[in-house]
């Protein structure tokens, strides 16, 4: 944002590739052109992203403090903060976002080490270097609804490889195995992504950085703590970012394999059955909102955990 | 990487094995279950003993999955189009002009990129039910867009960047019009961005069953993801298995189409924006 004011004379200076140094004025035709150019080519990407997102985020705000039932449109009316209070004291809501956090913590954690692993495998790997990639892009691409049914069927009695391997076990039906599989079942889709996103921060450690460590006697342990684990904290903060906020708003995983019965709904399917199984957008939207607010926190704490390496505070200039 | 010995090669292709065994083992169980005969699919081995096409020949002649396919296939492809040519705009002018609320629009977008969906199915479901876009495909569409664009405009002005531009003047100086200029010294470098750009947001709309399920009520609209929840199998207790692995695998092949042929692309254009930006 070093070119907002408008008319202070630097901000032609600034722009060579316009070529239009002849006169001093504040603002040079070309910078100008260049603004007009750039304002027209953003207008309608700008205009999509708001209209879908901006007016609906006002408008769920707006239906989060009203009473709301599709089945009972006729009693629609304005009670403040009534919805809030009435999730804020149930127990779905609370349980839903403790299994939702659950998820969250083990499936990056965990991914972050496997994607990890999986990086320093792709980097190492010499031969067959292609395919390895592409298989793994495979849980990457694949539909997480195509996946999620083969997990559920693996795991269903009398049916499943799975299942048979564990003694015909119904993990699916309790609360602390059903999480369990939804863990596994997000680890296996998301460690590709992961490991991709480290491969290429693992690709800006210098070779010679590490063989000179090695040379100097540091033990492969040390070279990793040392100087590969330092030099690839930006990517590894992106990754966990993304994927962090990917994880929490988890849905379809759950939604196939357990529709959130025994105690597996996260925020996201409660949400969801709250606006379609009980039609209340009023406690729909409210649970939409609250989400939002955990989101945008989860967010800020990454944000000021990176610093300077915030993705997109160094484009203007770039 | 010359001074591997002995030892660590082997470690290495047993680590790259083990890789390629956790990412199959899933999918070809699909594969499986998708070519047992219904007789066999209560029967838990991984390996089909006999195999039928019925599955698949059952689906692909059933409406219920055939509308479907074409309309993911539709959509998928509108929304590509609509957010690549949008973000492609953006992009540029994020890549090659100064402009007021530059970081306003990365923030922007960075901020939808994040989003959390369910919380924007609420309310866009009451407004697509006012303006009649509920359960008709651009109702998908427009959704689709606006999640496209945040990662074509990251992706793109990653790409857009590393373009040189200079060879644009330098092929005016040679006596090229703009037009020629464009078309036959930026375009075709621009190409194998807007290419992976293209891809990824297919991938991502041929992905989603949130919206999918959100904003559709019949198959005239319904994309695959969502149709294979209203599969029927051969009484109300049964769970349709053999189809909806069909399904299943039917729509897995355009990606392991995409994934073979653009795996060098599709690396770097997930890598692109993460890791500089």
């Amino acid at each position: 944002m070093s070119t907002v004011t408008p008319d202070t004379g630097t901000a032609a200076s600034r722009v060579p590739a316009a070529g239009a140094h002849r006169r001093r004025v504040p603002l040079s035709e070309g910078a100008r052109a260049d603004r007009r150019l750039a304002f027209w080519l953003v207008a309608p990407s700008v205009l999509v992203m708001i209209a879908v997102t901006g007016y609906p985020l006002v408008y769920a705000v707006i239906l989060s403090l009203e009473r709301y039932n599709l089945e009972l449109p006729q009693q629609t009316k304005f009670i403040g903060f009534a919805n809030y209070s009435a999730v804020l004291s149930s127990p779905f809501w609370w349980q839903a976002l403790w299994v939702t956090l659950i998820i969250t913590v083990f499936s990056v954690g965990i991914t972050l080490v496997l994607g990890m692993l999986l990086a320093q495998v792709l980097h190492r790997t010499v031969f067959f270097r292609g395919g390895i990639r592409t298989i793994s892009l495979i849980p990457y691409g694949i539909v997480t609804v195509a996946a999620s049914y083969s997990w559920q069927f693996a795991w269903t009695p009398g049916q499943g490889y799975l299942s048979a391997a564990f003694n015909n076990s119904a993990p699916l039906t309790s609360q602390v195995q059903a999480i369990i599989v939804i863990v596994l079942a997000e680890i296996w889709k998301t460690t590709p992504f992961m490991g991709l996103l480290l491969l290429a921060g693992l690709s800006l450690v210098p070779d010679d950085l590490l063989k000179a460590a090695k040379m100097d006697g540091a033990t492969p342990w040390q070279r990793f703590l040392r100087i590969t684990l330092p030099l690839m904290k930006p990517a590894i903060l992106v990754a966990l970012l993304f994927r962090t906020l990917d994880s929490f708003r988890i849905f379809d995983n759950i939604f196939i394999l357990t529709s959130g019965n025994n105690g597996t709904a996260s925020v996201s399917t409660l949400g969801y059955d709250n606006l379609f199984n009980a039609l209340n957008l009023g406690i729909g939207s409210t649970i939409a909102i609250l989400i939002f607010i955990c989101v945008a926190v989860i967010a800020v704490i990454f944000i000021l955990g990176f610093g300077t390496a915030a993705p997109g505070s160094d484009n203007g200039t770039r | 990487m010359a001074a591997l010995t002995a030892r660590q090669r082997v470690g290495w292709t047993a680590a790259n094995v083990v890789v390629i065994l956790l990412a199959l083992i899933p999918v070809l169980w699909l594969v499986s279950l998708s070519f047992k005969p219904p007789a066999a699919v209560t029967d838990p081995t991984y390996w089909p003993s006999q195999w039928t096409w019925g599955n698949f020949s059952g689906i692909l002649t059933s409406s219920q999955f055939l509308r479907p396919l074409v309309n993911s296939i539709g959509i998928g492809l509108i929304s590509t189009l609509v957010s690549v040519v949008l973000a492609s705009m953006a992009a540029y002018a994020v890549a090659r002009l100064s402009f007021p609320g530059k970081s306003v629009l990365i923030g922007l977008a960075l901020l939808i990129a994040m989003f959390p969906l369910i919380a924007l199915v609420t309310p866009l479901f009451t407004i697509e039910r006012a303006l009649g876009l509920f359960n008709n495909w651009f109702g998908l569409i427009i959704p689709y867009v606006a999640f496209g664009l945040p990662l074509g405009i990251y992706t793109l002005s990653a790409f857009f960047r590393e373009i040189p531009w200079e060879l644009e003047k330098a092929a005016k100086m040679d006596g090229a019009t703009p037009f020629q200029a464009f078309t036959m010294v930026i375009a075709p470098l621009a190409a194998p961005g807007m290419v992976t750009t293209a891809i990824l947001v297919f991938l991502a709309c041929w992905n989603d069953f949130l919206l999918a399920i959100s904003f559709t009520s019949t198959v005239s609209s319904r994309t695959a993801p969502a149709a294979m929840e209203y599969f029927s199998g051969g009484s109300v207790f049964t769970t349709p298995t053999g189809p909806i692995a069909a399904a299943a695998v039917v729509i897995t092949i355009p990606i392991i189409i995409f994934v073979l042929f653009f795996q060098r692309r599709i690396v770097a254009g997930l890598t692109s924006g993460a890791v500089k930006g």
